[in-house]
């Protein structure tokens, strides 16, 4: 089996009487997206200060690279990209002397920077405003360059702490796609957030947290599966129904058959898998298939399973 | 250190940028500096004339001793004159005329001494000599001159005193009041001359430009130190946490940034100074020394305010308030030194004091002289810190 990019295990932190994280571990392979998932005080930002070196934990262990990670790993840190929550951006600069100051700290130098520097503006859309200073800029062109920053160095690991908060879906739309291409490229990412709907379209793998615990992990399919959630396909049809639904009723897959007011209401195990296998049993009933309607149980589902709350209490 | 570099010039790029540097650190103080050398009446113009008038009612050997020879050796200078009047009420007449500055030809005194009948004789007997002074209505300094050479020969009286009292108890020869007067002698005036004016004292643009650089100094650096807190409340400060470089190439680059700052604005200040207005800050050597000890003592003190400081707008409040104290404490706007008392000896717990003092000390001397100064600054900077880096090691920790 490869190394792991990130190998974290027991990782936990206190302040006070308050448990931020507790007892939290995932690993994340190269080219893997993880999304970790959970409301606002979950403890992600914690485990994700955690894990860059920027805390120090109470206990556990984050190793990157195969190498261990504390707050003064200067070797383990220049493998990690960080993006953090806020904004770290230095508004008097522009966008290209951002990047390239970051660049310097990472040790990049002359050619090499700049060249990469005019690359990292590519991706992220700035390379017609890389001399303006990014106080002129909108809330997602700040957005895009704070991103821009953590990936400047080409990190094996790049954290991403909710770099869509507060931005308008264009923007919002543009940091997921260069998310996924540069998950496409090979590098690892730490993904956090607390929208659903990013998890479910980034991630490979995702852990639900809260309460500064993980209550689940794996794909999606494997978390719905975990709390026991079947997909709803509902087939529009016209025809003799009734034979459609017994016939239906004895696949394995089809759990519970219904028909009412011209459409056919199944709950099944897995809708993608059976699809095509469900729609042959239909039309070799007589009936006559008009529409099909997917109703996969989602992540936010899950996560009120499991915690009894919905993502955004 | 090539990180803390980095950490500077990105530093410095955005002061430059921000202006408000430029203002505090240079153009502030270059404007006061102006204002006070031309405005407040500058030391170096000042001159010092007085007007008195002596009734001598006495008559007698110690009291013509203090008008022929205290008070005419005084007369001899051009700037101070003496004249003898015959009554007191005259006298009266001359001190209590309200005095206009405008006004030519009018006559007045500054002051009036008056020794009573009997004034000798006291010499020579247990009773208390006394010379009254009345002060006028003009120059309260040309009063209290008045005041200090009475009570100088009132004192050199007691020494007479003890003297002919010595003589008599060994059965020396002689007239006890003739030794009294004998020991007497002439009264030494340069004393009173030394304790006002000393070789080392600045002149007066001078003494504005030096106080005036050396209180925004401290505001200067101020916008260097505060940088890890204004990093903070941008949200940059955890990507620098996250990069590979060592947390102390950030405090340093702070620190050099600080020092940059202080040093170009402080050496604008002296050459500004010294080709616009005459500014004598002294031998350039020890000028220099005294500028990095007066930056590390800066940094230092400004630094505890930078680690303990919540955020930088209670960072640039606390600092404000400590460099105005500090300031005004160390003698930076008025020679405090010179005041005597607490004050005078409370200035040196300031860097403040210890940088005017070495510029004092330069002036009057050599670079060597500077010495003590630059020493007492360099340990206010070791002192205050390590305070500070520990205060900023505790927080970067948390």
């Amino acid at each position: 089996m490869a190394q792991p990019t990130l190998e974290c295990s027991g990782l936990r932190k206190a302040f006070d009487d308050l448990v931020a994280v507790d007892d939290v571990g995932f690993r994340i392979e190269p080219g893997e997206t993880y999304g970790l998932l959970g409301p606002n005080g979950a403890g992600k930002t914690t485990s994700i200060s955690m894990i860059s070196g920027l805390l120090v934990r109470d206990g556990g262990s984050v190793v990157i690279g195969g190498k261990e990670m504390t707050t003064t790993s200067l070797e383990t840190k220049a493998l990690l990209g960080l993006v953090p929550q806020e904004i770290a951006i230095y508004p008097d600069l522009t966008a290209r002397e951002n990047l390239v100051f970051f660049g310097k700290l990472y040790g990049m130098s002359g050619k090499g920077l700049l060249g990469r520097v005019d690359e990292v503006l590519g991706v992220i859309g700035l390379t017609d405003r890389a001399d303006d200073r990014s106080e002129e800029f909108s809330g997602g062109m700040k957005r895009r360059l704070n991103i821009g920053i953590g990936l400047l160095h080409k990190p094996s690991l790049l954290i991403l702490d909710e770099p869509t908060v507060g931005v308008d879906p264009q923007s919002r739309n543009a940091i997921l796609e260069s998310v996924e291409q540069l998950s496409g490229e090979g590098m690892a990412v730490l993904y956090t957030t607390h929208y659903m709907e990013e998890a479910e379209r980034l991630c490979d793998r995702v852990g639900i947290i809260d309460q500064g615990k993980i209550r689940a992990e794996g794909t999606r399919r494997e978390l719905v599966q975990l709390v026991g959630q079947r997909d709803r396909i509902r087939l529009t049809a016209t025809g003799g129904l009734e034979p459609a639904v017994t016939a239906l009723s004895d696949l394995t897959a089809v759990e519970e058959a219904d028909a009412c007011d011209g459409e056919i209401d199944l709950l099944v195990s897995n809708a993608g898998e059976h699809l095509t296998e469900i729609l042959s049993v239909v039309t070799g009933t007589g009936v006559s298939v008009s529409g099909v309607d997917i109703d996969e149980p989602n992540l936010e589902s899950v996560f009120l399973h499991l915690t009894g709350r919905a993502l955004r209490d | 250190m090539r990180a803390a570099w980095t950490i500077a010039v990105k530093d410095l790029k955005q002061r430059l940028r921000d202006r408000s540097a430029i203002i505090v650190g240079i153009i502030a103080p270059l404007v006061l500096a102006a204002i006070f050398s031309f405005v407040f009446n500058p030391i170096e113009d000042f001159e010092f004339s007085a007007t008195y008038v002596v009734v001598d009612q006495d008559g007698g050997p110690a009291a013509r001793l203090f008008v022929d020879q205290v008070l005419g050796a005084m007369a001899a200078d051009d700037t101070i004159t003496v004249d003898e009047l015959d009554t007191v009420e005259a006298a009266r007449v001359l001190v209590d005329v309200e005095v206009d500055p405008f006004a030519e030809d009018v006559q007045s005194a500054d002051a009036a001494f008056i020794l009573p009948a009997g004034f000798s004789a006291t010499v020579v007997s247990a009773d208390p000599a006394t010379i009254e002074v009345l002060a006028g209505r003009g120059s309260q300094t040309a009063a209290g001159v008045a005041v200090a050479v009475a009570e100088q020969f009132a004192s050199q009286l007691q020494t007479a005193r003890v003297a002919a009292a010595t003589a008599e108890f060994y059965g020396l020869e002689g007239d006890r009041a003739e030794i009294g007067l004998r020991a007497l002698g002439v009264p030494n005036l340069a004393t009173v001359a030394d304790a006002e004016a000393t070789s080392k004292i600045l002149n007066g643009t001078t003494f504005y430009a030096a106080g005036l650089a050396i209180f925004f100094l401290f505001f200067t650096v101020q916008f260097g130190v505060n940088g890890m807190l204004e990093e903070r409340h941008a949200g940059t400060l955890p990507r620098l946490l996250a990069a590979p470089i060592p947390k102390f190439a950030i405090v340093a680059g702070k620190a050099i940034t600080a020092a940059i700052m202080g040093v170009v604005s402080m050496s604008v200040l002296v050459v500004a100074t010294s080709l616009m207005f005459g500014a004598e800050w002294g031998n350039p050597l020890g000028v220099l020394l005294l500028i990095f000890g007066g930056i590390f003592a800066a940094i230092g003190i400004m630094g505890i305010v930078g680690a303990f400081a919540k955020t930088a707008e209670q960072a640039q409040v606390y600092s404000s308030i400590i460099a105005v104290v500090l300031g005004f404490m160390g003698g930076t706007f008025f020679p405090v030194g010179q005041s005597g008392g607490l004050l005078a000896q409370l200035r040196f717990v300031t860097p403040h004091a210890w940088f005017m003092q070495g510029l004092g000390d330069l002036a009057g001397g050599n670079v060597a002289d500077v010495f003590p100064a630059v020493f007492a600054l360099v340990v206010f900077g070791v002192v205050c810190g390590t305070l500070a880096a520990l205060g900023i090691r505790r927080g970067l920790a948390a």
